[in-house]
């Protein structure tokens, strides 16, 4: 195992502090370790949307869990290009997502940026059922709507998808 | 720890003219989304319904999250000592360069989702076109940008129609805000000296020829909402070039108190 893909093991256990059953290899947000020769480590990582706040705690557990690891110098960088899209959230973070009782992304059959497009399908996440509907498309964070379901009429968040 | 550092200097490639009318654009642009999520961030607890007040508190932090990346670049672009913070909290009203629309009051709902929809018209196609930049860091911030504004354009244009062609009463509200408000749209097409230099050196769009696409979508959404067009309306200027309403001073005195009463203060 290369120095590298040590830390890279080692941030899965840093989650993202609003959606905690993922971390942040899980969500996206790690883009790149870089350890030099004198041993210092460069983390870089991604906004998932321009003002999200988790970003700060997120820099601060990064480096609090590579100092608990031994490592002396860390920093930790914010990247902004190639800006944050749903696509780099993995197949095992959307079905953790799914688990938790967030609706995974859902690929729109369309332009995301018509503005006059159909809302996608999302699927309940607690009982499977499509009939849904959105409530509002800001929810309890940045990357979230809020749906509900009409069959067992949970609310529930949707994580929006992002392109 | 915090991800603000002492702004490293940016921009060296260009000669110190053309930094410096890049410096004027992006504060221009950081002035404005600042002040714009200033004022929908006065909503929040106030919204008339629990999910609207969420949209637009989540609309002013996406705003206020786009103004840190274009504070953090201008203070870069200046290469001196201040940073992001100085330039929102430290400046007098006179030095900002946000157009007239965005510092308006926010009214009733009506009068800040019609405010909110004459301006996200025109900053989706700002950033449409600004992801296309030669300059990196504002093609970088604009990418990031565009894909949140395609979501704040699609909320305030589906409120227009709600209110436009829903009740008598959010219909005459509307139109009250119209009043109001159209004759600050202008200022947004409007080019600066600055603009000027920047769109004919091709590192910025030319903002007058985002008007075409904006009439059109605005003259559609209308439509839906059963709304005339309003005609010959002779427009508001000033913002853009520091001259603003006296709602500007009210807006900083607010924004800026904490960094005016203990200097230096940090969390």
């Amino acid at each position: 195992m290369t120095p590298e893909e040590k830390i890279w093991q080692l941030l899965e256990e840093v989650s993202d502090p609003e959606i905690p059953v993922l971390s942040i290899l899980d969500l996206g947000v790690l883009r790149q370790v870089q350890v030099r020769e004198d041993g210092k480590v460069q983390v870089t990582i991604t906004p998932t949307y321009s003002g999200c706040p988790a970003m700060n705690t997120i820099a601060t557990d990064v480096k609090l869990k590579l100092l608990s690891e031994g490592y002396k110098d860390v920093a930790v960088d914010l990247q902004l290009s190639p800006a944050w899209t749903t696509d780099w959230l993995t197949l095992e973070g959307k079905r953790k997502l799914e688990a938790y009782g967030i609706a995974p992304p859902v690929e729109p059959d369309g332009d995301i940026h018509a503005l006059f497009g159909r809302d996608p399908v999302v699927r309940c996440p607690l009982c499977q059922s499509k009939s849904t509907r959105l409530v509002s498309q800001f929810g309890s964070t940045s990357c979230k709507a809020h749906y509900q379901c009409q069959d067992c009429l949970e609310p529930f968040d949707y994580f929006k998808c992002l392109k | 720890m915090d991800l603000h550092h002492t702004p490293t200097p940016a921009g060296q490639e260009y000669l110190p003219e053309k930094r410096a009318l890049l410096l004027d654009y992006t504060l221009q642009l950081a002035d404005t989304s600042l002040i714009l999520g200033h004022r929908l961030s006065e909503w929040c607890g106030h919204g008339p319904i629990l999910e609207q007040d969420l949209a637009m508190a989540n609309i002013a932090l996406d705003l206020i999250g786009e103004t840190r990346s274009l504070y953090q670049y201008a203070a870069e672009l200046e290469g001196q000592s201040r940073t992001e913070d100085d330039l929102a909290y430290l400046r007098e009203a006179v030095h900002y360069k946000n157009p007239l629309l965005v510092e308006q009051p926010n009214g009733d709902f009506a009068h800040t989702i019609l405010r909110q929809f004459l301006f996200d018209g025109y900053h989706f196609l700002l950033l449409q076109q600004l992801q296309n930049s030669p300059d990196q860091r504002l093609a970088a911030i604009a990418a990031k940008s565009f894909k949140e504004a395609s979501y704040h354009l699609k909320w305030s244009s589906e409120w227009v129609i709600r209110l436009g062609d829903g009740t008598e009463e959010s219909k005459a509200r509307l139109l009250k805000a119209m009043d109001h408000l159209w004759m600050f749209s202008g200022e947004l097409f409007l080019m600066t000296e600055t603009e000027q230099q920047l769109a004919q050196a091709g590192i910025i769009p030319d903002s007058a020829s985002l008007l075409p696409q904006w009439e059109a979508h605005v003259a559609k959404v209308f439509a839906e909402a059963t709304l005339e067009v309003p005609q010959n309306v002779f427009m508001q200027k000033g913002g853009k070039i520091g001259r603003h309403s006296e709602h500007l001073g009210y807006i900083l005195t607010e924004l800026q108190y904490l960094q005016r009463a203990y200097p230096g203060l940090e969390w």
